[in-house]
């Protein structure tokens, strides 16, 4: 599903992914560890397409090159980036913004958009799935939100976009454990063959509520190593310094 | 080339002109013009007087040059200053009377006055080019004894309370496109709603310039007799022109004892091309007085068109507990320039203010809030609270904010809050990671910028006006 061979990202002149190899099969969930500063978040951007990064090597996606598409055109192909740091959207309410969205990309795959009583009764039975109280729905997007809400929000915005690729950039920092379970919820009530995820962490606390099938660990701008779901557990003992 | 004419289209939806045969006063700014435009509306002498005693006062007028947005010289004598669709002189007594063209026009415009009178409720004076054509749900509206009609007929049947009313708000004697307008108006809306009378619908106006080269001069007056209430909407559209066209309109409201008058407005002239050539010149003069104890006076402006948009909606709070409101959109794009706001005269005891403004800038354009916050000495605890908010998208437009403060009394309040802000590419960034691309995420933020306002508009003004948001800020991110 997801290629990138020998990828190298810099901005400003700086190199911040040297060469970085990865293969994301349909239906596997890959995690990312790695030290801050290792190339995480840029990883997470360049995948998305945000503007500002000198980038060569290759970004195929189910086939087809990312590197000529723009951010929204990603995102209808089903490339989904939960943000580590949410945006505020003052005056925008969350609803009309997942709307907005899920037209924005229902119409680009060319299938019917939802009205409003569909929208709304889809999203409600989304919300009570998950467990995050539907209220946030009418408040404005982000504005004011707890920093577990803002995530929640997240997470539900995945589950309503029904994505093919999710990059869970640090969903879980900051997170107490009850909005963990509803991150960890949200990933592994979507898993299925057609579906994978990327889930950029620090902490091995996520990855006992998603089991991944690989766990990759990143430094200084490349996977140096990669294993089983037990190595989280090894890193969490031992640190990244060893690695080095 | 349909591809060309598509482009064409977008880039100004409204840009079509409908053939039909004018009948136009001669060219040139004189009392002949204006004898011929008092004649052609058969009104009475003292109306006329009333015009020459302007006209006069005019000549020894100089137009304001302190707004921002400077302009070419305008040869006065180089316009006309009437036009009329022919087939209105015989005055159509139903729609079914009227030329088909002008409603097919209106129907371009998404005005089916057919369906409109039927379905939505909202009585229709529309005024194409300079001779209102039809009035609708005249009968409902004098079943409450409320005067809903053009400006020309109610000098002919309602003298009094013209006589009374007219220019008492803005007075011949005022600035120079107030003083042009009252020598040489050729008509608006008259609205006079009865003591104790709730206008049971939105009162409804469609501006629209249609023959080339001429102003428009438009005349409304609204009265709210005591403890009446009034909606009233205007909107405006204009046809492509390369001309640069003159559009000084003037608007009086008065509001007598607990009385309210709304009076909302999206304005969507053609604001000139993307090098800033031709357009509207849109000075407009706009003044309520709150005459009476407790009444209020609240103006809601949406302004997305007009190469220039130079205007004041104000509100004279005469009296005691009266409440003046200003809730303000002005988006600029490419070239267009606004200077607009507000002027609070607060006179009378606890009266009551509050000016919300949002500004938008784009292109290369510049967009100022000046605004004048006066507390006289009599107006004892007096409160004011203005919210200016500037939005920048690019950086090459301009913001400015510009409140005149006066306070003359040591009981009263002012507050005064400004924010400048630019559109942030992160926000953008998120929206497009959502799947909207660059001008969705722009009419979607901005949207939510303009929130305040927006809300204020009636229902069927504020979906409109949602998306005109969008469409005026197209292009402008690339």
């Amino acid at each position: 599903m997801l290629e990138i061979k020998n990828l190298e990202a810099s901005i400003n002149n700086k190199k911040i992914l040297n060469g970085l190899n990865l293969i994301i099969k349909s239906g596997e969930v890959h995690a990312i560890m790695g030290p801050n500063g290792s190339g995480k978040s840029t990883l997470a951007n360049v995948l998305s397409g945000k503007a500002g990064y000198e980038i060569s090597g290759e970004l195929n996606f189910q086939g087809e090159s990312l590197k000529k598409l723009a951010v929204e055109e990603r995102a209808q192909k089903g490339i989904f980036l939960a943000f580590q740091y949410p945006l505020e959207i003052p005056g925008v309410n969350t609803n009309i913004f997942l709307k907005t969205s899920l037209n924005s990309v229902l119409k680009a795959k060319g299938k019917k958009e939802l009205d409003t009583l569909s929208f709304l009764k889809m999203v409600k039975e989304k919300s009570s799935e998950l467990g995050i109280d539907e209220k946030i729905l009418s408040r404005q997007l982000n504005v004011g939100f707890s920093g577990g809400e803002k995530k929640k929000n997240e997470i539900l915005q995945m589950k309503v976009l029904d994505p093919i690729l999710s990059i869970l950039d640090e969903t879980d920092s900051g997170l107490d454990i009850d909005a963990l379970k509803i991150v960890a919820k949200g990933v592994n009530s979507s898993r299925s063959s057609k579906k994978s995820f990327l889930i950029i962490t620090h902490y091995q606390r996520l990855l006992d509520y998603i089991k991944p099938d690989f766990v990759h660990v990143l430094s200084k701008g490349k996977i140096v190593k990669t294993g089983c779901g037990d190595l989280a557990e090894e890193l969490e003992k031992t640190g990244y310094e060893k690695l080095n | 080339m349909e591809q060309k004419q598509l482009e064409k289209d977008q880039e100004y939806k409204y840009g079509f002109t409908t053939d039909i045969e004018s009948i136009r006063a001669p060219k040139g700014l004189n009392e002949e013009v204006i004898k011929f435009i008092s004649e052609i509306k058969k009104e009475p002498k003292w109306m006329l007087d009333w015009r020459l005693k302007a006209f006069n006062r005019l000549k020894n007028l100089k137009e304001p040059n302190w707004q921002k947005p400077k302009y070419p010289k305008i040869n006065y004598q180089d316009l006309y200053y009437y036009s009329a669709p022919k087939s209105a002189q015989d005055k159509p007594k139903s729609l079914d009377e009227v030329d088909p063209k002008l409603l097919e026009t209106y129907a371009k415009l998404g005005i089916p006055l057919q369906e409109q009178k039927k379905l939505s409720g909202i009585a229709v004076d529309a005024v194409f080019d300079s001779v209102s054509v039809a009035t609708t749900f005249k009968e409902k509206l004098n079943e409450k004894g409320i005067i809903f009609c053009p400006i020309s007929e109610a000098i002919q049947k309602h003298p009094d309370l013209i006589k009374k009313y007219l220019g008492s708000v803005i007075p011949i004697t005022d600035h120079y496109f107030a003083t042009l307008n009252s020598a040489v108006f050729t008509d608006g809306s008259f609205v006079y709603i009865p003591k104790n009378v709730r206008c049971p619908m939105e009162l409804s106006t469609y501006f629209r310039i249609n023959a080339s080269e001429t102003g428009q001069f438009e005349r409304t007056l609204i009265i709210a007799d005591e403890g009446s209430y009034v909606s009233y909407l205007e909107g405006c559209t204009a046809p492509m022109r390369d001309e640069n066209q003159l559009h000084a309109a003037n608007v009086e409201l008065v509001a007598l004892d607990n009385a309210e008058i709304k009076y909302s407005t999206v304005q969507n002239w053609y604001p000139g091309d993307k090098d800033g050539k031709g357009g509207i010149y849109n000075f407009v003069t706009k003044r309520g007085a709150c005459r009476g104890k407790n009444s209020k006076i609240s103006w809601t402006q949406v302004e997305t068109g007009s190469a220039i948009t130079w205007k004041y909606p104000s509100c004279i709070l005469q009296g005691d507990n009266s409440v003046g409101e200003f809730y303000s959109i002005a988006i600029t794009n490419n070239h267009q320039k606004a200077d607009t706001g507000t002027k609070m005269i607060h006179i009378g005891k606890n009266t009551k203010s509050k000016i919300i403004s949002k500004g938008i800038s784009a292109g290369f354009a510049d967009n100022t809030y000046r605004g004048l916050v006066d507390i006289g000495k009599n107006a004892l605890n007096a409160r004011n609270y203005t919210q200016c908010d500037s939005l920048l998208m690019g950086n090459k437009c301009g913001a400015h904010t510009i409140p005149y403060i006066k306070n003359k009394n040591y009981l009263s309040i002012v507050e005064h809050e400004a924010t400048t802000s630019k559109i942030n590419e992160e926000q953008l960034f998120y929206c497009n990671q959502r799947g909207l691309n660059q001008e969705e995420a722009i009419s979607l933020i901005v949207n939510g910028f303009c929130k305040e306002v927006l809300q204020q508009l009636p229902m069927e003004f504020a979906v409109e006006a949602q998306k005109l948001v969008g469409i005026s800020l197209e292009g402008s991110v690339g």
